[in-house]
């Protein structure tokens, strides 16, 4: 029981990490119907720009997770505007071919760069306290706290203001929202800020947690995430957040109590097995038809 | 009427789909306070017009509201100039609640402080819309959501109103009840483009007409003139 309380705390914290990035895929995938595939190299960049901020200017852990969102977020709107919106009305295919590409350019980019892995510093104070029988660690808690905070300051945006009420209109129907004087590209680059910025918190977090970081570290993850999207429903952002802490869990418990090389074949068979009772996912709704 | 009463003025205008044209240059006005109906049969080129008085769609031509060329400036901004679409099929966000609908319209207001008197005017047009406003917008009726439609409109205070076929799908009662709406809202000072495949009853609401067949206005004329057309009747009102 103890070992399965510990590893729980685990799986809460891996599974936030996915639940932030997966909620970038359901964003992006909830206004333009498209998979950015390039949103775990995102992720990875988040990460870099941890290494960059904290290891090579020296930064603490706040204005370091600042810069990574903010430079991320930047990142993110740059990438929409130049290789995404030229096809917004052109087959997804096409969208999703073309965030594979930019997937790769910037895995090597980075690795032009980077060609070695690269230690990130500790940033947070290493504490672990006992509650009972099991221990947690400061960097436990605030990677869990602050994933929380995050999702929960997302969640206000999304259904309490005026942006969120556009993003969900925009998932509705994108056609008819410059009708009400909403400024579709405007919203679409919040979209992708909000969505990238909140991987990039992700990236920082993860290389607190397992501090070498290399230009590949985010396509595993990012597939992880992926699933996280589709198992809480694509294009759900409550089902995300849900979608992730399953994934984390899922993981932890197998590498736990099975064989650990059978972690990532159950994260995906999962995936399967799910898409087959759930297509939409646990809180996809198939779209009611339009009149 | 003299040209100072022109609102909406589109010349020559033409729309293209993939080398298909639609609208084949055509030319029509919209004096203030008016109702102006433009009817005509499925594909026509009714839609596309809108569309590109709205900003949605490219086109060739001049478009200019109160003396303004319209031809640069984007959709959304639009609205701020006074031009409001109510689209065919409606166009409601069904995954939005009633008031969100009618919130979103206000994006664009700068007058915040007008917006509880023109919410409490839109409910009191459309009680119904009060009763269901914490509802989502997809679970309403088909007339509730045309109503819907036209309140958005009303909550973005567009001095020109363009309704795409309000009538489309409704039952004879709530036909009648969405054009004895348009007149009232025309009463309070909005001018009205209407878009209709239903000629009798846009026409008969209508201070003046325009027929348009296959992209080209054949006819025009005021609403009582065109009701009383042999063409038009053969055409459009059954014989
Ligand atoms: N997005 C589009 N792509 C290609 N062709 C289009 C498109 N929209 C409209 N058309 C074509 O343009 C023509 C005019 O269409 P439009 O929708 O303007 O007609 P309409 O008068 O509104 O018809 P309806 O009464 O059926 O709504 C039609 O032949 C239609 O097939
Ligand atoms: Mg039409």
């Amino acid at each position: 029981m103890t070992y399965f309380l510990q590893q729980f705390l685990n799986a809460l914290q891996l599974g936030s990490i996915y639940a932030l990035i997966a909620l970038g895929y359901t964003m992006v995938y909830g206004i333009l119907t498209m998979i950015n595939f390039a949103h775990g190299d995102l992720f990875m960049i988040g990460a870099f720009f941890c290494f960059i901020a904290a290891g090579l200017l020296k930064l603490p852990f706040v204005p370091t997770l600042l810069i990574s969102m903010a430079g991320v977020a930047l990142l993110g709107v740059a990438i929409e505007r130049v290789a995404y919106k030229p096809l917004r009305n052109a087959p997804r295919v096409s969208a999703i071919i073309t965030a594979l590409g930019v997937g790769l350019f910037l895995e090597n980019f980075t690795l032009v760069f980077s060609p070695y892995p690269q230690s990130v510093p500790t940033l947070i104070p290493n504490q672990t306290w006992m509650l009972g029988p099991v221990s947690i660690s400061s960097l436990q808690i605030i990677i869990v706290l602050l994933s929380i905070g995050l999702m929960i300051l997302l969640d206000l945006i999304v259904q309490k203001t005026m942006i969120g009420m556009a993003m969900r209109a925009i998932s509705w129907d994108k056609a008819i929202v410059p009708l009400m004087g909403v400024p579709l590209n405007l919203i679409i680059s919040i979209t992708f800020a909000i969505g990238t910025s909140l991987g990039a918190a992700a990236g920082v977090m993860y290389a607190q947690a397992f501090p070498v970081i290399d230009p590949y570290m985010g396509i595993m993850v990012g597939w992880k995430a992926f699933i996280s999207a589709v198992v809480g429903g694509i294009g759900n952002i409550r089902g995300a957040m849900i979608g992730g802490f399953i994934l984390g869990l899922v993981e932890i418990m197998v590498a736990a109590f099975m064989p650990s090389t059978y972690r990532d074949f159950v994260a995906f068979a999962l995936l399967l097995v799910l898409l087959i009772f759930r297509p939409h996912g646990i809180l996809g709704k198939p779209r009611p038809q339009k009149v | 009427m003299s040209a100072a009463d022109v609102l909406l003025s589109v010349q020559d205008l033409q729309v293209s789909y993939n080398n298909i044209r639609a609208v084949k240059g055509i030319s029509f006005d919209v004096h203030e306070g008016e109702i102006v109906s433009l009817i005509g049969a499925n594909g026509a080129g009714k839609s596309s017009t809108l569309r590109a008085i709205s900003g949605l769609i490219p086109y060739t031509g001049t478009i200019a509201f109160q003396g303004k060329d319209l031809h640069k400036i984007p959709a959304d901004q639009l609205v701020a100039l006074g031009i409001a679409q109510v689209p065919e099929g409606r166009g409601i966000f069904g995954n939005l609640t009633v008031y969100e609908n009618l919130k979103l319209a206000t994006w664009q207001r700068k007058d915040k402080q007008e917006l509880p008197k023109d919410y409490e005017r839109v409910f009191t047009i459309f009680p119904r819309l009060k009763e269901r406003r914490s509802q989502q917008a997809g679970t309403l009726s088909g007339g509730e959501q045309q109503m819907l439609a036209v309140g958005r409109a009303l909550m973005s205070r567009g001095r020109v109103m363009l309704l795409d076929e309000p009538s489309m799908g409704l039952a004879p009662v709530l036909v009648r009840e969405i054009f004895r709406i348009i007149l009232e809202i025309n009463k309070t000072g909005t001018t009205i483009l209407l878009v209709e495949q239903n000629a009798n009853m846009a026409l008969r609401v209508a201070n003046r007409g325009y027929v348009l067949e296959t992209g080209v206005i054949t006819l025009s004329g005021s609403g009582s003139e065109l009701l009383g057309n042999p063409r038009v009747k053969e055409a459009y009102l059954g014989g």
